[in-house]
């Protein structure tokens, strides 16, 4: 690691001006990328603003149809949230597959989507629920939101405050984990809101979290496993690393879409 | 049985230090004035150096040196060697290329070491070596060890990549067994590259003390005396009492930390260069870039059979690779320590292996838990199982037709098995794991969309590598045998010293429990002592499942000596002839008397010598022993895996794990099953998910826990432990060793059971959900469907 300056604000008004006047500064929020990376001297901002001492940015609430999570909630908060549980069973089941207890006692939701891994789980999750992420500035839909590969509609300072996800009908995610490193190599989360019918996938695109179109056209159907289980996944476009081909990715991500709907349809 | 004596399941004497954070591991040691190491490392995997430039890192803020290969050679220090001489066919000795401790002219695998930074802080020391600069002129790089004839030389000694062409066996009888075979199965396979992955990372701290004109030198080693000696004699650090060698607590070795390397060797150079202690502690890149690999052969395997299922020879092929350099054991793995283990628990007739050990630009390879002999199993009982399903027998019958049954039995390939009952260990396995039931969990998997498959593996080891004479005529640079030294204290305490050297596997422990269970003292009055250099006068340290055979023999005869004398002392202070004293359950007495003494008070009698004062007999309690064994032992066993593959994403899980081991004596049944534990584990660990890989540049693409993975708790079933017993006849307290014996067994029995489940002939390791799915997808749709 390289010497760095270290602020540590305790409101988002002094972060945000902070972001405005440290040069080449980066957020830290659980650190869970951005650390190991400067351990092994691949990034070496010259300063780090630490959000966790941003009281504002924690803490989940119930929103009438809509859950609204704090960007430095844990994951282990969503996890283990009462609300999300009750309301959107599937979202804490997507936190409770993500990394180890270690990770999910210090890795947050707004890190992870500002990071935009490919293999992230969150972005699925907000695909598919259309999810807004709201800033210090502005509200985004998750559509616009995640742009490509470790790439996000976010301005420079720009800080994540919440998401809102609303809440479905029926929901859930299938996610094949990555044998080393746990991340998804094939992630999908379904989603059901009315006529609206969604499948995010995550792990797989070579461009990050998308959708697949014609798995949703077959479940706006019917909401059921049989209404897509003849449907293939194209390989092109897909990861292709020593643990999963495009071929191998492609065939995850149909079993993980039936898996999904499965246990979506029984809720 | 003694409480705390041989066979009783005491819990562990170190852990205490160990789980509370108590333990003092080489990175714990910190010297007055100590500074850091950083080094500079090869980003090629083959280059030419023209230059290099250390004026810009001699610049920078806390650097003490930059050093590079020619100072070394200033100061006339050695490279590193390989201890054990192979011979090709045509006798000619191996071609070892030179391997310094810091590159000369050359580097050769991604990791090689090609200047060292020292300085004030390790971060500095780090920053510095980055500002380093070095001219490459880049060559090719050869990787795939089936491909090295014709590609660049990794050294010129070896101008087509081969280090030696190997025999071993009768080639002319097998071929002859072939030619009258009825049946023959072949099979082509890769033996999968593995990263050690110790959670303690190597490390060094060296010390040099002007006053004396001596050295210290703190490490992470499974050896220490072996350490000293290459570092005096063949490196010439300094000669031996000079050179002060302590390996500390260390957090596993599984073979890693037998081999004496390039930072060791700075760090211990460099403190005199310097004046100042040097400690380097390796980052886990370093740790899967420069720690010697383990496995990595290419083999093809034939196996003849008569028309009545008897096996009448065995026929393998092996390229082994042995990395960039020749590690400090490498040439023995794929050879002496490979091709003896072939003939397995079975009366094959006739045997004949090549193997041809191969320079590539990667990681020097060399032994990691089971060395050789998880390579040999693999070959036997994956041809075993496959033959067995070709002419259609049951593979518990095949291998129960075929197993050795008469002992001692010699095989054709020098070993001579001393004792064992194969059939039993079978039996026992299949009891324990229910295999009659075997038929209607397939059903039931089936029925689930499930393919449920089993797998057999009937593993023979041989373990405590000996006698030093038989070892030196293989090519052993080093005789295998161990000292032990037992020092009475005046009041009855105990210290023993070993040779060998704790890194895991619980000698504290088990070892007090010997000299409890001998003299009749709680294991709270023991203390062992190990792994410094200065303390114990030499050993051979700790591999190849060593310590209880031989480490605790020499233990025992040096106990032996001590009654022997306590007996003497005894006898003037009970007024009583030596040969009228009986030592039982920690007494000294007169027999047929009530006249006795407990083991203490003689100790002290031992001590004050006032009733021997002016006699013959010499004051004090203290023995040593040098143990020098009579044969390998062979511990053998059987190992069923049973698991379920999902077709639809390929995931092998396994189900049940049936272990059946002969370990002869069992000291510590509870730490011999942790030992079984963590041994499958690791075999696990080969069979379904670790894999080394390097590009075709040589980058070395699975460098991290991101990417290589490491088998957890999650990917492992509640294993089923049992055992048999045939004790060693070759040692005094008839043991065999358990520390590789799951790491040994599992591979195969993994690839049996997908193979079983799939019907597939092979499936590649790590047989990962990936490969697993491939294969599937290569099945006829039939059984697709099945």
């Amino acid at each position: 690691m390289y010497a760095f300056d270290y602020h540590r604000p305790d409101s988002l008004r002094k972060a945000a001006s902070l972001a405005a006047t440290v040069e080449d500064a980066k957020f830290l929020a659980g650190g869970h990328t951005l650390l190991p990376t400067m351990k092994q001297r691949l990034a070496s901002p010259s300063a780090l603003i630490d959000l966790n001492r941003v009281k504002e940015l924690a803490g989940i609430e119930l929103r009438g149809r809509t859950i609204v999570i704090g960007a430095m909630t844990r994951h282990a908060s969503v996890e283990q949230s009462p609300e999300i549980q009750q309301a959107l069973p599937a979202l804490a089941e997507l936190a409770h597959l993500i990394g180890d207890p270690q990770v999910r006692h210090r890795g947050t939701i707004g890190g992870s989507i500002a990071n935009n891994d490919p293999a992230a789980d969150y972005p699925a999750a907000c695909v598919a629920l259309g999810a807004t992420i709201v800033t210090n500035k502005r509200k985004l839909a998750a559509d616009e939101f995640f742009t490509g590969l470790f790439d996000t509609a976010l301005e420079d300072g720009e800080i994540i405050t919440k998401v809102v996800f609303p809440v479905a009908s029926r929901a859930a995610y299938a996610k094949f984990r990555n044998p080393a490193s746990r991340y998804a190599l094939a992630g999908v989360f379904v989603a059901k809101r009315g006529s609206d019918i969604r499948v995010a996938v995550t792990g797989a695109g070579e461009s990050g979290v998308f959708r697949l179109p014609e798995f949703e056209e077959a479940l706006k159907k019917r909401f059921s496993p049989k209404s897509i289980e003849g449907l293939k996944v194209s390989p092109d476009g897909l990861i292709g690393d020593i643990h999963a081909d495009p071929a191998y990715r492609a065939q995850l991500v149909a079993v993980m879409a039936r898996r999904a709907v499965a246990k979506a349809a029984a809720r | 049985m003694n409480a705390t004596g041989i066979g009783a399941a005491v819990r562990r004497k170190e852990d205490q230090r160990f789980i509370t954070g108590k333990g003092q591991y080489t990175d714990d040691v910190n010297r007055a004035g100590q500074a850091y190491a950083a080094f500079v490392r090869s980003p090629h995997a083959h280059a030419e150096i023209r230059g290099i430039d250390t004026s810009a890192a001699l610049a920078m803020p806390g650097v003490i040196a930059v050093l590079t290969g020619a100072d070394l050679a200033a100061d006339k220090i050695g490279g590193l060697i390989c201890g054990w001489m192979i011979h090709s066919k045509d006798g000619s000795p191996m071609k070892a290329g030179a391997h310094p401790a810091l590159a000369q002219g050359k580097v050769r695998y991604v990791g090689d070491h090609v200047a060292v930074v020292i300085a004030e802080t390790a971060l500095q020391a780090r920053d510095a070596a980055e500002a380093v600069s070095v001219d490459y002129n880049v060559l090719p790089a050869v990787v795939d060890p089936a491909k090295v004839k014709g590609a660049t030389a990794v050294h010129d000694v070896a101008p087509d990549n081969t280090v030696f062409s190997w025999q071993l066996g009768d080639k002319a009888g097998t071929d002859a067994a072939f030619a009258s075979a009825a049946h023959v199965t072949r099979l082509d396979f890769i033996n999968n590259r593995l990263v050690p992955n110790a959670i303690e990372p190597r490390a060094a701290v060296g010390d040099y003390d002007a006053g004396t004109d001596s050295f210290t030198l703190y490490t992470t080693s499974q050896n220490p005396h072996v350490a000293r000696l290459v570092l005096s004699a063949f490196i010439g650090i300094a000669p031996e009492n000079k050179l002060r060698v302590i390996a500390p607590d260390v957090g596993g070795g599984f073979g890693s930390k037998i081999f004496i390397y390039a930072e060791e060797t700075v760090c211990v150079w460099a403190a005199k260069r310097v004046g100042r202690p040097v400690k380097w502690t390796a980052d886990r890149t370093e740790a899967f870039l420069a720690d010697a690999h383990g496995r990595d052969h290419v083999t093809r395997a034939e196996l003849a059979l008569d028309a009545k299922g008897k096996m009448l020879g065995l026929r393998v092929h092996t390229i082994a690779n042995l990395g960039a350099y020749l590690s400090t054991f490498s040439s023995s793995v794929p050879t002496y320590l490979y091709a003896p283990l072939l003939s397995g628990q079975y009366d094959i007739p006739a045997i004949y292996a090549e193997v041809d050990g191969v320079y590539t630009n990667t990681a020097p390879v060399d032994a990691y838990r089971g060395a050789g002999r998880p390579e040999a199993t693999f070959v036997v009982e994956r041809l075993v199982e496959v033959a067995a399903r070709e002419i259609g027998s049951d593979p518990v019958a095949f291998r129960k037709k075929n197993f050795v049954s008469k002992f001692p039995h010699q095989t054709p390939v020098i070993m001579n098995y001393d004792v064992g009952n194969y059939p039993a260990a079978m039996d026992k396995a299949l009891e324990l794991a229910d295999y009659k039931g075997f038929a209607r969990r397939k059903r039931e998997s089936a029925k689930a969309g499930k393919l449920r498959g089993l797998g057999f593996s009937a593993y023979i080891e041989a373990c405590g590598i000996a006698p030093s004479q038989a070892v030196g005529s293989l090519g052993a640079g080093v005789g295998l045998w161990e000292s032990a030294e037992v020092r009475v204290n005046p009041t009855g305490s105990v210290e023993v010293l070993t040779g060998s050297h704790s890194h895991g596997q619980g000698h504290e422990t088990t070892f007090a429990q010997l000299v409890s269970d001998r003299l009749g003292i709680g294991i709270d009055q023991v203390s062992v002592v190990h792994g410094d250099t200065d303390k114990v006068q030499f050993g051979m340290g700790t591999y190849g499942s060593r310590s209880g055979a031989v480490g605790m023999s020499a233990i025992v005869k040096a106990l032996d000596k001590v009654i022997a004398k306590g007996r003497k002392v005894a006898a003037y202070v009970l007024e009583a002839a030596e040969s009228d004293i009986e030592f039982k359950d920690g007494r000294f007495t007169v027999a047929g008397t009530d006249k006795g003494l407990a083991f203490g008070e003689v100790a002290l009698q031992a001590y004050i010598a006032h009733k021997f004062s002016g006699q013959e007999l010499e004051p004090g309690l203290k023995e040593g022993a040098f143990y020098d064994p009579t044969n390998f032992t062979f511990p053998a066993g059987v190992h069923i895996c049973e698991l379920e593959i999902d077709p639809d994403t390929g995931v092998a899980r396994i189900d049940r794990w049936t272990a059946v081991d002969d370990f002869g004596t069992v000291i510590n049944p509870m730490i011999v099953e942790g030992q079984v534990h963590g041994g499958i584990a690791q075999g696990v660990g080969q069979a379904l998910l670790e894999g080394a890989h390097y590009d075709d540049e040589g980058q070395l693409v699975t460098a991290s826990f991101m990417d290589y993975a490491m088998p957890r708790a999650g990917d492992l079933p509640s294993y089923t432990v049992g055992m048999t017993v045939t004790p060693c006849p070759s040692n005094p307290l008839g043991i065999k060793g358990c520390g590789e014996a799951g790491a040994i067994a599992a591979p195969p029995a993994v690839i049996n059971a997908i193979t079983d489940a799939l019907g597939h002939e092979h499936v590649a390791m790590p047989a990962t959900s990936q490969e697993i799915w491939r294969a599937l997808q290569r099945m006829p749709t039939q059984m697709a469907a099945e």
